[in-house]
């Protein structure tokens, strides 16, 4: 978190949500765009070389994984479930209950 | 980019420029009927383009995987191909597509193997189901549902880096046979002779989304393999993305251009209730927790670890697990979905919330995974949800990274506590259709439209079905547009219908402002659901269609966009205006109810009397819009029809 006191402010509408239906690594992707086979053309290609593509449409994806599954570096891409979204289950044995 | 700073669009704009493409055989679409269709034609020998909104490597309803493959008589089966039909035809009262569903029946088989032949992989070759019922020991296929009469197929039908999945096959086979691809390429108006409704298709317009060019293509037969409509009656305009079974981009572009080129359709006027699958608050679909779809057969379990009782098709109780798994006394075989009794599949009983309200069920439930056989936890957490469409990247995966282990864990049901169970009807979340019920185009035999040179398959047919039935459609399409081809006289564009549609296209482009995308598609849908929604009468859909020409006829001609992307769901929800209009015509064509068609006039209350037992029928001939009737089973006798016309068809299975 940063000092907000001195922070320049810019004026933008809302955005869509949720906003990030995916998240990238950038430790680990390389922005090489091969997951802008994305089926919505959510993803568009970063100007800055190397990095990872920008969610542009975020309010168009439909969580299919296409990303995912075109992304040649394992982890540098995953699905983020919106909130609603997140499903619970419990441990048979004890109980214990756990979310997505 | 940081905050603040205006992105330029990344992709060299080149609106207006223009780009010429003479083939064959055209086809619109590149999901799994597209590509399919593709392949056959260009295994005969003639130049074929496809065209697809998106990268076809994976793109379309199909192209995030399949599970498995429906309808499919095989050596393992008993059913044969007329026996298939049985469950669909009675459960849809007879509306449904008894000319493509048998084509699918005669050579869903042979596409299965093929796909085989292309690298994809349709069996347990590591044995790793060894001795399991689903299993079949010589052949190793796995079956689903019912494993008796072994006619559905669990298949490994994603991926596309380590593991080769379905629509991969099919890219590479396409590029191997040198289809041309245009991707990201919308299709958006079919051109025809003389520019005339109803003339011979010879071609078509296409947008590219992300530069703005203009691609005219010539062809002497035109396929149509696009999807089927979405977002009629619901817009969500954010939040919407989990409980849809398609990408946005499936969205009727195929049945508005097709509409307006002279095409004729069936079912228009039948909708269905999904209500998981449409909102925005729905469970995120097929999350496995309440021993349907993918997960048939699974335990369900009280918050004490009582067990919800099956009951089979007639209501009467199931005693042991392995009957979750194959017809009961009286039924012939089942078949997923069914709703007549005869085929209907095992399910979780109808009256569980009474069970619940006398205090003999705790909430809440839950799906008992551990507590099931190793081999059932295993095919459907392990195969069956990793390849079903869209499921490995947001289920298996994440499941997987938050801890979830199907051996120990139990996901909770939301569907039983919040709804009858099973019961998929709920007035206000109406939709076009699912599988196998929706309105689209009318074929003969050899599933050309009644527009000469304009083909059909998948879900651009009426009725249509899913993965199984677009390849097998697809296939035998690819293959009647060639021999068309060999036959067809040279195609001549009318240049004037190609300037009235660059004009059409480019002009949300040059507006400065005006009405963008989504508010169309809400505007729409409102007026969907209140003047053809769950209560119909011809006064109310007069005035629905009045309000929709309204729209088109002033609002449309403000539409905005500001780049190519925008531009293409512009032209989206002008599609989705037309198939609104499409849908109230078969609607006002309809006088009466129709329990079948989820179709109710309060004017016309009689449910399915004799008399209306018949298509409603939709075209449009010089602009003027015709409803006709067509009678069921108007495609005639199934078998001696489909002989007659694939005399030269060698598949694996041909009778």
């Amino acid at each position: 978190m940063s000092i907000v006191s001195n922070k320049k402010v810019y004026a933008f509408p809302n955005s869509p949500a949720p906003r990030r239906p995916v998240i990238f690594d950038s430790g680990i992707c390389n922005g090489c765009n091969e997951c802008l086979a994305c089926q919505m053309d959510v993803l568009y290609p970063n100007q800055a070389k190397g990095a990872p593509p920008l969610i542009m449409f975020p309010d168009e994806c439909w969580y299919c994984g296409s990303c995912v599954e075109m992304c040649p570096r394992p982890g540098a891409i995953r699905v983020n479930h919106p909130l609603m979204q997140r499903t619970i289950w419990r441990d048979k044995g004890t109980g214990k209950l756990f979310r997505l | 980019m940081s905050k603040g700073e205006v992105m330029e669009w990344p992709y060299p704009i080149r609106y207006e420029v223009e780009r010429e493409v003479a083939v064959d055989v055209l086809v619109l679409g590149g999901g799994i009927a597209g590509c399919w269709a593709a392949i056959s034609a260009a295994r005969k020998g003639v130049k074929v383009a496809v065209v697809d909104k998106g990268d076809i490597v994976i793109s379309g309803a199909g192209g995030a995987g399949c599970d498995h493959w429906l309808n499919c008589p095989n050596p393992c089966s008993p059913l044969t191909a007329e026996e298939v039909l049985e469950w669909e035809s009675k459960s849809n009262g007879g509306y449904f597509n008894g000319l493509s569903r048998y084509i699918a029946a005669r050579e869903s088989y042979d596409t299965l193997l093929e796909y085989e032949k292309l690298g994809a992989k349709i069996r347990d070759t590591e044995d790793e189901f060894k001795g399991a019922a689903f299993r079949d020991e010589k052949t190793k296929f796995l079956f689903a549902y019912d494993y008796v009469n072994k006619y559905v197929f669990r298949i490994w039908g994603a991926g596309t880096q380590k593991a080769l999945g379905f629509k991969r096959a099919l890219y590479d086979e396409c590029k191997r046979l040198g289809v041309e691809m245009y991707e990201r390429v919308q299709a958006t108006c079919l051109l025809t002779e003389g520019g005339k409704q109803g003339a011979r298709v010879v071609g078509a317009t296409g947008v590219n989304i992300r530069t703005g060019e203009f691609i005219v293509f010539e062809a002497q037969a035109t396929v149509m393999c696009l999807s089927r409509p979405q977002r009629i009656w619901r817009f969500v305009s954010e939040l919407s993305g989990f409980p849809t079974t398609r990408p946005h981009t499936c969205i009727g572009n195929g049945h508005a251009m097709a509409w307006r080129a002279g095409a004729k359709f069936a079912l228009m006027e039948r909708s269905s209730f999904f209500n998981t699958w449409t909102d925005a608050q729905g469970y995120p679909n097929m999350h496995c927790q309440s021993g349907d779809s993918s997960a048939h057969g699974g335990t369900v379990i009280d918050a004490n670890g009582k067990e919800v009782p099956w009951v089979d098709g007639y209501g009467r109780v199931l005693k042991t697990l392995s009957e979750r798994y194959q017809p009961a006394p009286g039924q012939k075989y089942t078949g997923e979905r069914a709703s007549d009794p005869e085929y209907m599949l095992p399910r979780i009983t109808p009256d569980l919330p009474e069970h619940v309200r006398n205090g003999e069920f705790t909430l809440p439930f839950y799906l008992d995974w551990p507590g099931m056989p190793d081999e059932e936890r295993r095919i459907v957490w392990n195969v069956m949800i990793p390849q079903e469409g869209k499921m490995k990247w947001n289920t298996s995966d994440p499941y997987s990274r938050a801890g979830f282990d199907p051996t120990r864990h139990q996901p909770l049901n939301y569907d039983l506590m919040t709804k009858e169970p099973m019961e998929w009807w709920r007035e206000q979340y109406r939709r076009f259709g699912e599988m196998g019920d929706c309105g689209g185009l009318v074929t003969d035999w050899n599933l050309m439209t009644n527009v000469e040179g304009l083909f059909a398959a998948g879900d651009q047919l009426f009725a249509s079905n899913y993965h199984s039935h677009a390849a097998a459609t697809g296939r035998y399409v690819g293959r009647k547009a060639a021999e068309y081809v060999l036959k067809a006289r040279e195609p001549i564009i009318t240049r004037t219908q190609v300037a009235d549609e660059k004009a059409r296209v480019y002009a949300p482009i040059r507006r400065e402002d005006g009405i963008e995308w989504k508010e169309f598609n809400a505007g729409s849908a409102m007026i969907m659901e209140k003047c053809c929604g769950a209560y119909k009468s011809e006064e109310l859909m007069k005035i629905g269609l009045w309000a929709l020409k309204k729209v088109e006829e002033e609002d449309v001609l403000t539409a905005y966009a500001t780049d190519p992307h925008k531009l293409a769901r512009t032209l989206d929800v002008i599609d989705v205006i037309t198939v609104c209009q499409m849908i109230v015509h078969a609607s006002l064509g309809r006088k009466a109810s129709s329990k079948f068609l989820n179709f109710y006039r309060v004017d016309y209350r009689q449910e399915d009397p004799p008399e209306w037992d018949k298509f409603t029928i939709i075209k449009q001939e010089n602009g003027e819009v015709k409803v006709g009737k067509l009678p069921l089973e108007f495609w005639g006798p199934l078998k001696e029809n489909y002989d007659a016309h694939n005399k030269d068809y060698i598949g694996h299975v041909k009778e």
